[in-house]
C-alpha cells in the first residue's frame, strides 16, 4: 500500500493520459478523434514538456496510427494509442494483424456509437465490432478503473504467456469528459509494477533476423496458427487475474474477470457492463430495500470471455437480464448476451435469460429504466415464462 | 454537509458553467468529499443554451445518469429564463440561485413559484465579474453565492479551493479578482 493517497479531480481522458505519462511508452502514433481527443492533446503536454521519452508520431488516419504502432511494436518498442469509434473502425484490418503478430500494444477505446447518422456519443458498437480481432477487451465503469486498466493493461499485454494487444475500454462523455474522484500512484510504483519492456524477434536485432508477417498458403500452418492464437487468448485469463492480485497490492484496489454485488442469494441478476454499471448498482440498492432480492454482475473482460466462471456466478439466480449498449442486426440479441447465453448453455444452467439493448448513440438510462427491468422480471418469474426475449430500453415507440 | 447534493448549472457557452461545476468538485475533493462534475455535450458554442451538473456526497458516487431532479439549480445568464426550461425537474425543496440585478421576489414572480416553499436568491454576478476580474464571467462569484446559499462549503474553503483550482493556470491578478469576486457575492446574495 502506498502511504499517502494521491487524489486528483480530473476527467477518465486526463486520467489516462497520466497513466501513460506515468508508463512512458517509447513511442504513440496518434489520429485525432472525438471523445478520445483530450487523451492525446493531454499526452502531448506531457511529451513538450519532456516529461515522457517518447516519440509522438501525429499521422494521417487511425489506419497509419495503428499501422505505425505495428511497425514500432515490432521493432521492438513500447507501442500505445487511443481511439473511438470511426477511428477504431478504420484500423480494422490492421487490429488483427498486431494480434496475430502478438504485439503487445495497448490501446484506450473511448467507446462511441458507429456512423450512420453521425452521433459522437456512447455506445459500444465500435470495441463490439472488434470482438473477434483478438484483442484482450478491459471494460472500466469509471475513471479510476480507466486509469487502472491503463497500468494493468500494460502488464498483461507484456507478459510472456500472453504478448497480446490490449484495448482499455470506456464510456465516451459519461466517462471520458466527466470529472471524477481518481488516486493516482506514485510514478515509481506504476514503473516497478509495469517493470522494463523486454522486446522478443525485434526486427532491429539485426543479430538474429526473423521474418514478420510471411505469406501462408494451403499447404502452411495458418489453421494451426489460428488455433495456437485462440489458446494464447483463453490462457491469458489467468494472467488477468493475477495482474489484478498484484495490482491489488500496490493500489488497494481490487479487479478480476467481473465484479458481483449482491449475487449470493439472489432471484433476478442483472448482467452489464461500463458506466451504466454503476447506476445499476444504484437501482441494486433501491431494490433490495424494497425486498427485492436483485443482483449485479459487472463484466470487465469481455475478451477473453470468462465462460465458465460466469456460468457459475449466475448459476443460482432465477432470472438473469443482460443489458448491451450495442446492437448486431439479425442476431439474436446484443453480443454480451450472447456470449451468456452460450455460458450458461455450455454449462447447463438453469436461469431463464432475457436481452435488453439500451443507451444507443448515448441514450440516457436512468434508475427508472432498471426498475422497469425488474418489473418485467417479476412479470416473467410469475408466469413462470421460460421464455427469452429482447427488448428496448428507453427507446421512442 | 448532508449526505447528497446533485446541482445544475444553466449557461451559455463561453460563460464557465463547466467550470464552475469543475471548480466545485476540487473544492470538494480539497475536503475529501466525493463528487462527479459533467456537461451535456451536444452541439456547444459560445452562446448556446448549455447545461452542467455536480453531484456531491460524503460516499461513493455511483450513479451515472443525468440529474433529474436536482437539489440546487444555478442560473448564469438569466435570459434563459423563458427559453429553456430551467425548472424542469424541480422538487418542492429545490433550492433556485440566478445570476441577474433583479430581486429574488421579482424573480420568484417570473418563475411562477409564488406560494411554492423553494428558496430563491439572486446576484447581480455578471456585475461583480466586471468589477472584480474585468470581465463578465459570472462563474466564480456564482459559487460564492451558491456556498452561502446551501452552506455547503465554509467560505474560506472556496477560496481555498480556487486557489488550489486557478493557481497553475492563471496569474496572480486574476486569482486575487476572483476571489474578491466571490467574497462579495458571498455577502451580495439576497433571499426571498
Amino acid at each position: 500500500m502506498t502511504a499517502k493517497k494521491k487524489v486528483a479531480a480530473i476527467t477518465a481522458n486526463v486520467a489516462c493520459a497520466y497513466a501513460m505519462k506515468q508508463i512512458d511508452p517509447d513511442v504513440v502514433p496518434a489520429y485525432p478523434i472525438t471523445p478520445q481527443t483530450t487523451i492525446m492533446e493531454e499526452f502531448s503536454n506531457y511529451v513538450a514538456d519532456g516529461a515522457v521519452n517518447t516519440r509522438l508520431m501525429r499521422v494521417e488516419s487511425e489506419h497509419s496510427a495503428m499501422s505505425a504502432a505495428i511497425g514500432a511494436s515490432a521493432a521492438g518498442a513500447r507501442v500505445m494509442t487511443a481511439t473511438s469509434s470511426q477511428g477504431l473502425a478504420l484500423m480494422w484490418e490492421m487490429l488483427y494483424i498486431a494480434s496475430a503478430l502478438r504485439l503487445p500494444i495497448v490501446m484506450q477505446n473511448v467507446n462511441r456509437a458507429l456512423s450512420a447518422p453521425i452521433n459522437i456519443h456512447c455506445d459500444h458498437s465500435d470495441s463490439m465490432g472488434a470482438r473477434d480481432a483478438g484483442w484482450i477487451q478491459l471494460f472500466s465503469e469509471n475513471a479510476q478503473e480507466a486509469y487502472d486498466n491503463t497500468i494493468q493493461a500494460v502488464k498483461i499485454a507484456e507478459d510472456m504467456r500472453v504478448r497480446l494487444p490490449v484495448m482499455v475500454l470506456y464510456d465516451g462523455f459519461i466517462v471520458s469528459h466527466a470529472i471524477d474522484r481518481v488516486e493516482l500512484l506514485d510514478d515509481e510504483v506504476v514503473k516497478d509494477f509495469i517493470g522494463d519492456f523486454k522486446p522478443v524477434y525485434s526486427l532491429l536485432d539485426v543479430d538474429n533476423p526473423v521474418t514478420v508477417g510471411p505469406f501462408d498458403s494451403l499447404n502452411g500452418y495458418y489453421f494451426e496458427f489460428k488455433r495456437m492464437q485462440e489458446e494464447v487468448m483463453r490462457r491469458a485469463k489467468s494472467v488477468i487475474i493475477k495482474v489484478g492480485e498484484e495490482f491489488m497490492k500496490v493500489s488497494g484496489r481490487s479487479y478480476g474477470l467481473f465484479e458481483t454485488y449482491q449475487i449470493e442469494d439472489a432471484e433476478y441478476v442483472l448482467v452489464l457492463l461500463g458506466s451504466a454499471a454503476g447506476t445499476a448498482r444504484v437501482a441494486v440498492d433501491n431494490l433490495r430495500q424494497q425486498g427485492i432480492r436483485i443482483g449485479l454482475l459487472k463484466l470487465r473482460v469481455f475478451r477473453p470471455f470468462p465462460f465458465e466462471e460466469i456460468a457459475k456466478a449466475l448459476n443460482s439466480a432465477k432470472i438473469v437480464a443482460v443489458l448491451d449498449r450495442s446492437i448486431s442486426p439479425g442476431s439474436q440479441g446484443g453480443p454480451v448476451f450472447q456470449e451468456v447465453c452460450s455460458a450458461l448453455y455450455s454449462f447447463d444452467c438453469s436461469p431463464v435469460i432475457v436481452n435488453y439493448i439500451y443507451g444507443l448513440g448515448g441514450r440516457e438510462i436512468e434508475l427508472a429504466h432498471f426498475f422497469k427491468v425488474v418489473s418485467d422480471l417479476e412479470d416473467l418469474s410469475e408466469k413462470r415464462s421460460k421464455e427469452s426475449f429482447v427488448r428496448y430500453l428507453n427507446l421512442r415507440e | 454537509m448532508s449526505s447528497f447534493w446533485e446541482i445544475r448549472w444553466h449557461g451559455r457557452g463561453g460563460q464557465g458553467a463547466v467550470t464552475a461545476a469543475k471548480f466545485l468538485a476540487e473544492v470538494a475533493l480539497s475536503k475529501d468529499f466525493y463528487f462527479q462534475a459533467f456537461p451535456e455535450y451536444g452541439a456547444e458554442r459560445m452562446g448556446a443554451p448549455i447545461q452542467a451538473f455536480t453531484r456531491l456526497s460524503d460516499a461513493p458516487i455511483y450513479i451515472r445518469s443525468a440529474i433529474e431532479k436536482p437539489d440546487v439549480i444555478v442560473v448564469l445568464d438569466p435570459t434563459l429564463i423563458g427559453t429553456v426550461d430551467v425548472l424542469e425537474g424541480l422538487k418542492s425543496d429545490t433550492i433556485i440561485l440566478v445570476n441577474t440585478p433583479m430581486s429574488p421576489a421579482e424573480v420568484r414572480k417570473i418563475l411562477g413559484l409564488e406560494g411554492k416553499k423553494n428558496r430563491v436568491f439572486t446576484v447581480d454576478a455578471t456585475k461583480i465579474a466586471l468589477e472584480t476580474i474585468g470581465r463578465p464571467i459570472p462563474n466564480t462569484p456564482l459559487v460564492g453565492a451558491l456556498v452561502k446559499a446551501t452552506g455547503l462549503f465554509q467560505l474560506a474553503e472556496v477560496v481555498e479551493g480556487l486557489k488550489v483550482s486557478f493557481g497553475k493556470k492563471f496569474s496572480e491578478e486574476v486569482i486575487e479578482g476572483n476571489i474578491a469576486a466571490i467574497k462579495r457575492a458571498y455577502e451580495e446574495v439576497k433571499e426571498s
